[in-house]
């Protein structure tokens, strides 16, 4: 057939298809792949399997109460969904600023020769393991919140009226502001990559005529690069946040573990992760037990949704870029 | 102000903006490996790798932890990145186009960076309910399942970079398919490979909450890979959050170790991508 000839891998694979060892070696990665999906699956069953006492006692009540009494073996989720999404705001806030700035500093603005080892500095931001964060927050990071800034914030933005409720209460070092801002940190470096991942893929030819039509730098940044990239920036901000709410051990060093939802951002609180971290190998009681794990469900489905969400944003952009 | 003024004013900003921004970034890694150094250096005696974790108010040292970590690292990776890089070569061999296959990639990227307090969740459901008590082993699969998706990402992305003209040469010599991918495929990527298991290692390394309700932690010597088992994460954070002065210095010691492996692994990693056979 002409074909095969225009096509001699297909042709070679075709005329081998036989051969015992390519089937087993088919077979054996086919296997290991269709693993892959398993996992997912397994974590499913078993998060699911777990929850269903709590859930069956509790009902959807379980998602807006806060009651979280281990005595009484009375839980409702509320107080650490809410504080889940406090912390990961805070870090939103603090962490896409930062990542977009350090992004366009890297890819657009810096002279060629500092580019990887500035890049490779904010990357090693990403290795350190969020442990080493944790016992950095607690011992080095909330002393210092406590001792220098939450005063100045509770003299200066806790009297403002209305929002001062937000900043109000004793300067503890540890709770919610604090961990929010370690997560900021944490996550600066998984934005900042992917933004200059994308940044990399706008045409040199659109910035070049912008830049030739006397565009300013910023202008180009703000008017070419990002326009063009924008999905390729909500992806990859989607996946730091994707990051931030699940992130474990750096909050439950620092935010203070109180099942309670408390209007300042001030006062320690509790997240999903960090109530798993503290209560689940000291959880007496299967009601107990498995409430902790319906909470480790509710992360899971909205750590998925923000993932997957990220993950079609990012091959959009993939797609667009012919790559 | 002119309209020439005000743009220039404004990159001014802007620029000043990303500079701060930058510095800000880089500030954290100082502050923190700095800190890190300053009270790790202090913990860092003979005796850290000589004796068993203490019981409080007393001297120590943490080898039984260092021990637990690197055995369930090793079988972690010794699990993990076979199935990685099998999974991985379906992906990038055969599975070109084909919807099982995006499938398969769009998972993987979501486990990839899925809260590893998850995984542990699930090993507990999956291995100690069932088992009836914590163990290394469940420790182990837990890291397994976090080196896996970093390997076949790795793998996947290293053997698409290998030009189809070496496959097409290898095959045109008559090879069957199995043959060209692991002679010639696996060989032209293999530093790329070897890479993404660095990365794992790195990565697992320092994983905490997966072990916590896995391999639990252990004050004694121990090489029973069914019992619980001491390991560096989770005595750091026991011996941080707890008062006793001994017991946080022991901790900054271990984070420091930890610390350093993870940077190693990383920095060595790089220098081995950036000379590998094909640049992206």
């Amino acid at each position: 057939m002409p074909a095969d000839i225009a096509l001699p891998r297909v042709a070679a694979t075709k005329a081998r298809a036989g051969a015992p060892g390519d089937l087993l070696f088919r077979f054996l990665t086919f296997f290991f792949a269709l693993l892959v999906l398993l996992i997912l699956g397994g974590v499913i069953v078993a998060l699911v399997d777990g929850a269903v006492p709590a859930l069956r006692r509790f009902g959807i009540a379980f998602l807006y109460t806060d009651v979280w009494n281990p005595v009484t073996e009375k839980f409702g989720a509320l107080a650490p969904i809410f504080g889940t999404l406090v912390t990961s705001a805070i870090a939103m806030l603090v962490g896409i600023p930062v990542a977009f700035g350090v992004a366009m500093f890297i890819s657009e603005i810096c002279p060629i020769w500092l580019k990887r080892p500035l890049a490779t500095m904010i990357e090693l931001l990403a290795a350190i393991p969020s442990i080493i964060y944790g016992i950095w927050g607690l011992f080095v990071f909330a002393p210092f919140v406590q001792q220098y800034i939450q005063p100045a914030i509770i003299d200066t933005l806790g009297q403002i009226p209305g929002i001062g409720a937000l900043f109000a209460g004793p300067p503890l070092g540890i709770g919610v502001l604090t961990a929010g801002f370690i997560l900021a940190i944490m996550v600066l470096p998984f934005i900042s990559s992917i933004m200059r991942d994308v940044f990399e893929t706008v045409p040199p030819m659109l910035k070049e005529s912008a830049y030739g039509l006397g565009a300013t730098r910023t202008e180009v940044v703000l008017q070419v690069v990002l326009p063009y990239t924008r999905i390729g920036v909500v992806g990859g901000i989607m996946l730091g946040l994707g990051r931030a709410l699940g992130e474990t051990m750096a909050v439950t060093f620092v935010i203070g573990n109180a099942h309670r939802i408390s209007s300042s951002i001030l006062q320690p609180g509790t997240t999903i992760s960090a109530s798993l971290a503290n209560e689940f190998t000291e959880a007496v009681g299967d009601l107990y037990l498995s409430s902790l794990v319906a909470l480790g469900l509710i992360l899971f489905v909205i750590t998925f949704a923000v993932l997957a969400f990220a993950k079609l944003m990012l091959l959009r952009l993939q797609k667009r870029a012919g790559g | 102000m002119s309209v020439y003024a005000r743009r220039r004013a404004v990159n001014a900003v802007v620029m000043a903006f990303t500079l701060a921004a930058t510095g800000f970034g880089l500030l954290w890694l100082v502050l923190v490996l700095g800190t890190l150094l300053w009270n790790g250096t202090a913990a860092l005696t003979p005796a850290l790798f000589a004796q068993m974790t203490p019981p409080p108010g007393s001297t120590g040292g943490l080898l039984n932890a260092i021990f637990g970590s690197v055995v369930m690292t090793l079988i972690a990776t010794l699990i993990g990145t076979p199935t990685g890089i099998l999974a991985g070569t379906f992906l990038a061999e055969y599975s070109r186009g084909s919807r099982f296959g995006k499938v398969v990639r769009f998972i993987n990227d979501i486990l990839l960076s899925a809260p590893s307090i998850i995984v542990g969740l699930f090993v507990y459901e999956l291995m100690v309910v069932r088992m009836g008590h914590f163990s290394a082993w469940a420790g182990a699969v837990a890291l397994a399942i976090i080196v896996i998706p970093v390997v076949v990402r790795t793998t996947e992305d290293m053997l698409n970079l290998v030009p189809n003209a070496l496959r097409e040469a290898a095959s045109a010599l008559g090879s069957p398919k199995w043959k060209v991918i692991v002679m010639v495929s696996y060989r032209a990527a293999i530093q790329g490979m070897v890479t993404g298991v660095m990365l794992a290692i790195a990565r697992i390394a320092g994983e905490t909450a997966p072990l916590l309700f896995t391999a639990l932690n252990n004050q004694f010597w121990s090489t029973n890979l069914n019992a619980p088992m001491a390991n560096l994460p989770v005595v750091i954070f026991q011996f941080a959050m707890s008062p006793y002065a001994d017991w946080q210095v022991l901790a900054w010691g271990g984070a420091l170790l930890i610390t350093i492996t993870v940077l190693f692994l990383n920095i060595g990693a790089r220098a081995l991508a950036s000379w590998s056979t094909f640049k992206q």
